[in-house]
């Protein structure tokens, strides 16, 4: 499937997020790699190192960036700081989408850095379609919000998690950023099919997929992107490319980070199910 | 019930400290069982009672705030101790929590909250401030903003008489009543041998509170600044601390030279040597800001 409006056109592969304990190897060897995702944040201060490595990385390579703070679930309204130096990393970068995540954190001012689960009402989903239009619209820039995994469930919601995504892409006319590792952690964690959730999403509306390792404890499953991606995830990854088409692939790999060349294997692994999706058909 | 409420509500939750045992406390915000809170707004399942759902995103939320600070500060946790670096950690959270979407501006506020709260640093105060503005200064000089830089060569021709030359942002000049650089760069080093076994992480710990405890007061001057993108520590004299001071709080470089010479014991024929001898060095390393008026010629 050629890239659609939402990941601006764009045929990007298989990527991997970058991280600090690989830049020397980029830097040196030059490893061939489709794109990059950045954490936005990571590179929204005034100057030094951070910055002069991204600028190296946007030389050679395509970088997309992925937030973890813009909260569009929050009810109030963003931070103008935050879209101003936001702003000034898109021009930097020339991202062809952003994305960020389908939750919040912040309420009056005070900041968790979580990414909170959202209750599923009509109304939280209104509030969050308005942030992430008002986002696309200052940054001039596709918008994907990304579902995130969660541990916890809100008496007032009503509706499932994926009809709450649904509704909000729809009322924002934004893209997805489905996260297969994210889904498989949540339906653990709450009893549901996350084929149900895959099969349940716009699939022209997918802009970019993730995949990740968990973890998993006695009574729950942790996003930890620590590990290499399980099967039960890849599983759910050949459905949503079933449905979607050959669509931009990014490993997540953020603590005991191994090797780069250990990351990109592991990143490669999603070719499997990207050879010949030419003919795939959204169903 | 309205999104903000419920926003509201969640968060006193989860913001709420630990127990010594890091767990979720069992008393709510405000009075009242924490298990009757967590089940007004949370969904208990089969495995998972609403306390201990909300009792998840409760102990990220310290792990992950309380990891930021151990990772910004090591030296101030060396000299406090683990324990009362956690206390304080917390006393200091529940007056300032954060208010900016980035970690890294979470701890801005910590050497005024110190100062206006001596108790968790008593006994200490003196060091453990000095430590405070290192450890800060450190963090601005790594990313802080770097302006167009001046060059000997751009004052060629101009008269100084009233110029007024600003230092680069990122560039930090301090004063400070105890050698605490040295400690510092002790950590530094061993921070990078990572992959310890657990026998040697002890040895660690021990030599860090041995560097500590022997640390002796002595006054130094220093700028943190940073060169090819890495931050350094140089100690200057008090002559040099006094001239960048001047020149930091927009003073003119003569009022900045006579300032500097104050109380100087070089002598005054050598003056004018040891501050050409020093713009230049300064100069080199990038640490002024081209003048504006310069800049727009």
């Amino acid at each position: 499937m050629p890239g659609n409006r939402f990941n601006g056109f764009t045929d990007y592969g298989i990527g991997i997020g970058l991280r600090a304990p690989h830049y020397e190897h980029i830097l040196s060897r030059k490893p061939v790699v489709d794109w990059f995702e950045i954490i936005s944040e990571n590179f929204m201060i005034d100057g030094g190192r951070p910055l002069r490595i991204l600028d190296q990385i946007l030389d050679q390579y395509k970088v997309v960036q992925h937030g973890v703070s813009m909260y569009f679930g929050s009810a109030h309204k963003p931070d103008r700081e935050h879209l101003r130096r936001l702003k000034e990393l898109v021009k930097r970068t020339n991202t062809p989408w952003l994305s960020d995540h389908l939750c919040w954190g912040s309420v009056d001012g005070r900041y968790t850095h979580d990414l909170l689960p959202m209750p599923y009402t009509f109304e939280a989903a209104r509030i969050t379609a308005q942030k992430v239009r008002d986002v696309r619209d200052f940054l001039e820039v596709p918008i994907a919000v990304e579902n995130v995994s969660s541990y916890a469930e809100f008496h007032v919601s009503e509706m499932t998690e994926w009809e709450f995504l649904n509704e909000v892409v729809e009322q924002a006319d934004c893209g997805i950023l489905l996260d297969v590792n994210n889904i498989y952690v949540s339906s653990r964690n709450h009893n549901f099919d996350p084929f149900t959730y895959v099969n349940s999403v716009p699939a022209e509306r997918v802009a970019q997929i993730h995949i990740a390792g968990h973890s998993k404890f006695k009574k729950y499953i942790l996003d930890t992107h620590d590990h290499p991606v399980l099967d039960p995830v890849w599983k759910l990854y050949e459905r949503a490319i079933q449905r979607a088409g050959h669509t931009a692939t990014l490993l997540e790999w953020d603590d005991s980070i191994p090797s780069f060349q250990e990351v990109h294997r592991e990143a490669l692994k999603a070719n499997r199910f990207l050879v010949d999706t030419t003919l795939a058909v959204a169903v | 019930m309205r999104l903000v409420t419920l926003q509201r509500a969640v968060v006193r939750a989860v913001m709420q400290p630990l127990t010594p045992s890091e767990r979720m406390q069992r008393t709510a915000p405000g009075g009242g069982r924490m298990s009757a809170y967590a089940a007004r707004y949370i969904k208990p399942n089969d495995r998972l009672t609403s306390f201990e759902r909300l009792e998840i995103y409760n102990r990220q939320y310290w792990f992950r705030v309380l990891g930021s600070m151990a990772e910004d500060f090591p030296g101030l946790r060396a000299i406090l101790g683990q324990p009362r670096f956690e206390d304080m950690c917390r006393a200091y959270l529940a007056e300032c929590p954060s208010r900016s979407f980035t970690l890294r501006n979470l701890w801005a506020r910590l050497e005024t909250w110190l100062r206006r709260n001596p108790k968790w640093i008593r006994g200490k105060q003196t060091l453990a401030l000095d430590m405070v503005r290192l450890e800060w200064a450190d963090i601005e000089a790594f990313d802080g903003k770097a302006e167009p830089a001046l060059h000997p060569e751009d004052l060629n021709g101009s008269s100084t008489r009233g110029l007024r030359l600003r230092l680069q942002p990122y560039v930090r000049v301090l004063e400070l009543h105890y050698p605490v650089d040295d400690l510092t760069l002790e950590f530094r080093d061993d921070d990078t041998a990572d992959f310890a076994s657990n026998a040697l992480t002890e040895t660690r710990r021990s030599s860090k509170v041995r560097a500590v405890a022997a640390l002796e007061p002595k006054q130094i001057f220093l700028v943190v600044h940073r060169m090819d993108f890495s931050v350094y520590f140089r100690r200057i004299e008090h002559e040099e601390f006094a001239l960048l001071s001047a020149l930091r709080s927009g003073k003119t470089i003569e009022r900045a030279i006579e300032l500097a010479f104050q109380r100087s014991s070089v002598p005054e024929f050598d003056r004018g040597g040891y501050v050409r001898l020093r713009f230049q060095t300064w100069a080199t390393m990038g640490w002024f800001c081209r003048p504006e008026e310069i800049c727009t010629r």
